[in-house]
């Protein structure tokens, strides 16, 4: 599904990242992405959203070698992958219906199927009533709910999120996971970066340890919030 | 192709990042422009055309003091091979002088010349040197004029105004093509995090070319209609200026007639206007793809 072999990343000539990462994600694995701010978890994500490549290293997603694709074959590879960014990426100029439903117009769902989709969506997230609200006009917790709403609807085989619970209150976020477990369960890779210790404290799944561009270590997260390394955990969330 | 939008909507925000106001006005402006070289073009041509087939090869030769001298040489002009002579009465030849003796060339009893209008055939018409050595035989001081090289420097004239003309019309693609690169370059850099947004989610080159090429081609062929438009009735004011000078040629239009009103243009500029929106809308559609495309290129 996911498979990073020695992979590096510098921005603009910089310095590197992320360095030397190597680990690989089963189809239908969970993992918790943590580590201090600065360490590399979203510049991580966006290798696995193919905003940036490689500079080092072989990364496959999807099972394609991203180092040998063809232009045209990343399109189709980008529409299986669904990603909440940390600052949520709306575009501005649309409603939350039209932000939400881009995924499967991109995809060229015809507009009957997709409005029953979208409405049930949005219902789903809470914001049924502010389906023709712009980006602007929704606090920071409903746009995360928007951004949450866009990555999942396309049913992606691999779901990166990035702080997704960030803007959210307890309530929403308990929903969150519940969500983004049962896409779990039904198959779906997903990968989470996080702060939120409790939220990990209260869904124990194995995660990956970013310091400084480094994976330190790929460990299961306790029940506790604890790292216990070397219990081999479950691949999937609890 | 999957489209971005139900239609009608504008999900990379077009509708701002490429307004209807400069874009068409320029594109206007441009196809005024080319229609105005394009209409000169075709008055060249048509100038060229008429001096080239009607008197290209047009002699007139003059016999002053023409008792007795003038039978002489039209005898001369009646044996030579490949001409077609006529000579002009009393009448035509005071026509000729009018501008330089008034209306009363006759009166003045001035002793007009005899003129001939000579037509050579270019094949089987006489040598100059031998036909003037001729002439000069038969009547001495016979004055010999070439109309021909006269006619072929204006028709060189007319070739270059022409070339030139065509040059303007291309002149105005070009910079018609870069005026919309600009548009579309304005437009990326406007819209450019909404077009990273669609990338990501994954929108391919052609689908997000596609929609500012659509954008740009419309407001393109807006703009040309819009300038075609403009220069009609300027193109008209400038025929009916010329058609004096050309009322061999064209009937001098009667401005209430719109059947001559349509008359007054040549019928190949009334075939070209109309191709004037269409290429303003291909060169605005085929450059927004490359510049599109060219930006989208740098995208991972
Ligand atoms: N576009 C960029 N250009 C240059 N450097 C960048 C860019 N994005 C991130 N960095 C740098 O890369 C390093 C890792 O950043 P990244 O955003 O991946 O950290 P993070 O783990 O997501 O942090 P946080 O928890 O605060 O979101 C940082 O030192 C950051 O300054
Ligand atoms: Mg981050």
């Amino acid at each position: 599904m996911v498979r990073l072999d020695g992979v590096g990343l510098r921005y603009n000539n910089g310095p590197l990242v992320l360095e030397d990462l190597n680990f690989a994600l089963a189809p239908g694995a969970f993992r918790w992405l943590l580590g201090p701010s600065g360490a590399g978890k979203t510049s991580l994500l966006r290798l696995l959203t193919l905003s940036v490549r490689p500079t080092t290293g072989r990364l496959s997603l999807l099972g394609v070698p991203i180092e040998q694709a063809r232009r045209r074959d990343l399109p189709p590879l980008r529409r299986q992958i669904g990603m909440v960014f940390q600052d949520f990426r709306l575009l501005p100029h649309l409603s939350a219906f039209d932000n939400v439903a881009l995924p499967l117009r991109l995809a060229g769902r015809p507009e009957g199927q997709l409005r029953v989709d979208v409405g049930e969506m949005l219902r789903w997230v809470g914001l049924m009533r502010r389906a023709e609200a712009r980006p602007a006009e929704l606090s920071g917790g409903e746009q995360q709910r928007v951004a949450i709403a866009r990555a999942v609807i396309g049913r992606p085989a691999l779901l990166l999120a990035d702080e997704p619970t960030g803007n959210l209150d307890d309530a929403q976020a308990i929903r969150l996971m519940q969500l983004l477990a049962e896409l779990n369960r039904l198959g779906t890779t997903v990968v989470v970066a996080t702060h939120n210790d409790s939220l990990v404290a209260r869904h124990p799944g194995r995660a990956l340890r970013l310091h400084e561009g480094r994976l330190t270590e790929e460990t299961a997260v306790s029940v506790t919030g604890l790292a216990t390394p070397g219990r081999r955990a479950t691949d999937r969330i609890a | 192709m999957a489209s971005l939008r139900p239609r009608g909507s504008d999900d990379l925000g077009l509708r701002r990042a490429l307004s209807d106001r400069l874009l068409p006005l320029l594109v206007a402006a441009m196809v005024f422009l080319a229609a105005l070289a394009m209409a000169g073009a075709i008055a060249a041509a048509g100038l060229a055309a008429h001096w080239r087939g009607g008197a290209a090869s047009l002699l007139t030769v003059q016999v002053p003091q023409p008792e007795g001298r003038a039978e002489a040489v039209a005898l001369v002009l009646e044996h030579t091979p490949g001409l077609t002579t006529r000579r002009l009465d009393a009448a035509e030849v005071a026509d000729l002088l009018r501008p330089w003796l008034g209306q009363d060339a006759a009166r003045l009893s001035l002793n007009l010349p005899a003129v001939f209008e000579v037509r050579t055939d270019p094949v089987t018409g006489p040598q100059a040197a031998q036909f003037d050595a001729a002439l000069e035989r038969a009547a001495p001081g016979t004055l010999v004029e070439r109309n021909g090289a006269w006619f072929a420097r204006l028709v060189a004239l007319a070739g270059s105004l022409q070339a030139c003309a065509a040059l303007a019309v291309v002149l105005v693609a070009c910079v018609g093509a870069a005026v919309v690169a600009v548009a579309a370059r304005a437009g990326l850099a406007a819209r450019r995090d909404a077009i990273e947004i669609v990338h990501g989610l994954g929108a391919t080159h052609g689908m997000i070319a596609s929609r500012f090429a659509g954008r740009v081609t419309l407001l393109a062929f807006l703009g040309a209609l819009l300038g075609v438009a403009m220069a009609v009735p300027v193109l008209l004011g400038l025929a009916s200026l010329t058609a004096p000078f050309q009322a061999q040629t064209l009937a001098a239009p009667a401005q209430d007639d719109p059947g001559s009103l349509f008359a007054a243009l040549p019928p190949l500029l009334w075939e070209l206007l109309p191709a004037l929106p269409v290429s303003a809308a291909l060169i605005g559609w085929v450059t927004t793809q490359i510049t599109v495309r060219t930006w989208l290129a740098r995208l991972p």
